[in-house]
């Protein structure tokens, strides 16, 4: 595990560059966001994070996080 | 009479062998009705990054329930196998199953898979416990190929996604279907009911359906015309037809006709 990186500082979500403000964890990042945990799956850095690593998860400088969910398609 | 037959997949039974996609509606209530009319069970989606600004906008989900229906993520818009493979872990993470609908794209206008990149990932996810459906060109070797590896059925196309052209070539579809060790889901270029039919007929043993249906003028009614087409088709198909003749055979007696 690497060290803990203090915010502010920026990381890249969905192709944006966002700005995480005080808490570093991932679950506060969803839940700052008000998404609905049991409809959208995460990665960062291109691994898949599991719904059970969120809490634990912090993110540090830089990190390209992606977030989807399911939306119409054939 | 034949009694109705179920429909085994990825170790499932199911008594729709329509699939239909959720792409293309007008609204989601337009979806929700187009899905439930068809009769299908199995209900395609894609993945794709969440609105960030608006987080409380509703979610297709809310229409179509995962708990009704078996959710069939996609991987559309993926031209590598790194991000089908990618699509395919947020999918199952987003927690609808480990059902995948792979398709690796090799050409933008015609939206033709990559073959070799459509295997390669094949082998990836069914490593990794997936239930791989792949898309696929209507390649009798690249779906032996796929099946051997263990994809839970192959999906040869019958024309381009979106065409509408029906059946191109309905000899190839015959020979995958003589080698099949999985089920043939035609996935792509029905355009109306009697390219639904045609395939079943053919002996297909299901059908994945979006634009034909999203798209048609009235897409509630059109969903249930595919329904019934795939119904009549399986049941012509279990029925057995008659061969081709050039000449007449007459269907009335020739004997006691009046003089």
């Amino acid at each position: 595990m690497s060290t803990q990186a203090l915010p502010p500082f920026q990381i890249e979500l969905n192709g944006e560059p966002h700005t995480i403000a005080d808490d570093a964890r991932l679950s506060a990042l969803v839940q700052r966001l008000k998404l609905r945990k049991g409809r959208i799956a995460i990665e960062i850095n291109r691994a898949v994070i599991a719904k059970s690593e969120w809490e634990s998860r912090l993110l540090h400088p830089g990190d390209r996080v992606e977030i989807v969910n399911f939306v119409g398609g054939g | 009479m034949i009694e109705d037959d179920a429909f085994q997949l990825a170790g499932r039974t199911f008594r729709s062998r329509l699939i239909v996609g959720t792409g293309k509606y007008r609204d989601f209530a337009e979806t929700r009705a187009a899905v439930e009319a068809s009769g299908a069970e199995i209900v395609t989606v894609a993945v794709r990054r969440v609105n960030i600004t608006d987080a409380t906008r509703e979610n297709l989900l809310d229409y179509i329930d995962p708990k009704r229906y078996q959710i069939l993520p996609n991987t559309a818009g993926c031209f590598t196998v790194e991000d089908a493979v990618r699509t395919c872990r947020l999918a199952r993470e987003a927690g609808v199953g480990d059902m995948v609908k792979l398709e690796v794209i090799g050409d933008q206008q015609t939206l033709f898979p990559d073959v070799p990149a459509t295997l390669e990932a094949a082998k990836i996810l069914v490593k990794e416990g997936f239930k791989v459906l792949p898309y696929i060109t209507d390649d009798p070797v690249a779906c032996l190929k796929l099946a051997e590896m263990g994809c839970a059925a192959v999906m040869p196309l019958a024309a381009p996604i979106g065409s509408g052209m029906g059946i191109r070539n309905p000899y190839n579809l015959r020979i995958i279907l003589e080698q099949a060790k999985v089920p043939v889901i035609v996935d792509a270029g029905v355009g109306g009911a009697a390219d639904a039919a045609e395939a079943m007929e053919l002996g297909c043993d299901g059908l994945l359906i979006n634009s034909a249906i999203a798209g048609a003028r009235d897409p509630v009614a059109m969903a249930r015309a595919m329904k019934l087409a795939v119904e009549a088709g399986r049941l012509a198909y279990r029925a057995g037809r008659i061969g081709m003749k050039l000449y007449a055979t007459a269907s009335s007696p020739l004997n006691g006709l009046i003089r």
